[in-house]
């Protein structure tokens, strides 16, 4: 028990030191290109970025979107549009600036929650307090997913 | 398989079919009303049962009350309320006799206000009342003891019965406001309020799942996955799932939000027990 509470510090403090690199959520640099910067100045890979995009638990986009290269997965949702071909109506930075806060993108308004913000509505459960729906680097693998998904 | 659910299978990719269907629904030869005019100020102008959105299957299991899984717990119910229990030795029965006569048409105009708890009340919180004040037994806990099959035999008596609630009692109206807002409030981390999926999408999919107008006239619910389910536990699990903490069961935001949420189904017949998904 104690050794386990000690790992389980150790491995807080190397989540903490590898977050001191990355862009923090409300220090995001929107531009009208969208959000040029890499979150974290590692690229992203697109295969973590599609388990990150279907994974119920990280970014369950599949919940509001269809997606034509997933069809392997059962039921898309239709909440929002169809993915497919993507990349060729948004840039990348466009992409980044719509995970990370889509509100940012479509306004207030919008159902899609921001992945990568703070500004959450009321009573968060207590454990998500201050947390981000996905971490900087799981965004970054997202982006360049998407940035697969021409036609 | 696919056909049975219902399942449009564009360019290989599974997105359900998102109309409501345009059917009627009678029950035990009674006809249902789960399409109508929405009352003055509402934003739908029509309502519609949550019925209208599921799959063929659930949809003929809730028309037979034979195949209906929720009849069991209505049968326990009327079991519970010929049963004698707490110091005063006394059941449901011995003061309101037949269900069938005295609870008839009562719950569709639910919540109704307390004057003497100063708040609105719900069936549950009713039975409780009785339970303690008239009979010397101990209140049930929520969704404990007989509570939701005594909720549900209670409801089914007024099956086919067009919900209406009283705003002019009390501070009803007060307590419909506060439901409102909290109707439209986002909450948790997803920063999502019960109308961004039940009134902004709905009739769409959210993954595997036809988005309704989330309408209570139905509750208990029998839910397929999880069996009969109270509405507090429905309103808890939709606020769950926007990452949120959720109140407690019967708190005044709960109430409110029944108040509001009863109030948004005006019209639409009390299906007790429904099932859905
Ligand atoms: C709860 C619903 C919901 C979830 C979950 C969701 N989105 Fe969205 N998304 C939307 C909606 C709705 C829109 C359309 C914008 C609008 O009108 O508000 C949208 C738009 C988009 C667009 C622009 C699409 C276009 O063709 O213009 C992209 C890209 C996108 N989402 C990516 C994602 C990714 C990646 C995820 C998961 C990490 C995700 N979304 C999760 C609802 C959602
Ligand atoms: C000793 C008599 C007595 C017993 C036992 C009793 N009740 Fe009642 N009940 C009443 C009275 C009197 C009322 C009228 C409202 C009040 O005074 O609370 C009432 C009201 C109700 C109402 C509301 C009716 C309406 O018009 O809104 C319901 C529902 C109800 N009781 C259910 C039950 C159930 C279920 C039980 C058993 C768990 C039960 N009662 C046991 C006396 C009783
Ligand atoms: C993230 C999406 C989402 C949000 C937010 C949400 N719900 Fe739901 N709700 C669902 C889904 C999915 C179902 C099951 C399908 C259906 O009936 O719409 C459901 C079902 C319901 C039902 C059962 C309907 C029936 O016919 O049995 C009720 C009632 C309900 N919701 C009320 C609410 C209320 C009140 C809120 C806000 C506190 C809320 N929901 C927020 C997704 C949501």
């Amino acid at each position: 028990m104690g050794t386990g509470l000690v790992t389980l510090a150790a491995a807080f403090m190397v989540a903490a030191s590898a977050g001191a690199a990355e862009v923090a959520p409300d220090a995001v640099a929107f531009t009208d290109d969208g959000v040029s910067a890499s979150l974290t100045g590692q690229a992203g890979d697109p295969a973590a970025g599609a388990k990150t995009f279907k994974d119920r638990k990280l970014g369950n986009c599949l919940a509001c979107h269809a997606n034509k290269k997933m069809e392997g997965e059962l039921f898309h949702g239709n909440v929002g549009p169809a993915l497919d071909g993507v990349a060729d109506r948004w840039s990348t930075a466009e992409l980044r600036a719509i995970v990370v806060n889509s509100k940012q993108v479509f306004g207030e308004e919008t159902v899609m929650p921001g992945f990568y913000s703070l500004k959450v509505g009321l009573n968060p459960r207590e454990d998500l307090v201050g947390k981000t729906i996905l971490s900087a680097q799981e965004v970054e693998d997202v982006v360049a997913y998407l940035a697969t998904l021409k036609e | 398989m696919g056909a049975a659910l219902g399942l449009a299978m564009a360019a290989g990719v599974t997105v359900l079919k998102a109309d409501p269907i345009d059917a009627k629904l009678e029950i035990d030869g009674k006809p249902m009303v789960t399409r109508t005019k929405a009352p003055e100020g509402h934003p739908f102008d029509e309502v519609m049962s949550g019925w209208l959105f599921r799959e063929p299957e659930t949809r003929s299991l809730e028309e037979d009350p034979f195949e209906n899984p929720g009849m069991l717990s209505v049968e326990e119910g009327e079991q519970i309320w010929n049963t004698v229990e707490g110091t005063a030795g006394k059941s449901c029965a011995t003061c309101h006799g037949d269900a069938s006569e005295s609870m008839k048409g009562i719950s569709a105009h639910y919540p109704k206000w307390d004057a003497e708890a100063k708040r609105p009340i719900n069936i549950e919180l009713q039975i409780n009342k009785c339970r303690k004040d008239k009979m010397g037994a101990e209140p049930y806990a929520f969704d404990k003891g007989g509570q939701k099959p005594l909720t549900a035999y209670i409801k089914n008596q007024s099956l086919g019965e067009p919900v209406s609630i009283d705003l002019s009692q009390g501070d009803m109206q007060a307590w419909w406001d506060k439901g409102k807002e909290e109707y439209y409030t986002r909450t948790g981390q997803l920063d999502l309020s019960c109308a961004s999926c039940h009134e902004v999408n709905m009739g769409k999919m959210i993954r595997a799942d036809h988005l309704s107008q989330g309408q209570v006239n139905g509750f208990p619910t029998y839910r397929l996955k999880s069996g009969l389910t109270s509405v507090h536990n429905r309103f808890r699990g939709c606020i769950r799932d926007t990452r949120a903490e959720m109140p407690k069961a019967f708190s005044d935001e709960l109430m409110a939000l029944e108040v509001y949420v009863t109030w948004r189904g005006t019209g639409l017949s009390v299906e007790t027990p429904a099932v859905r998904q």
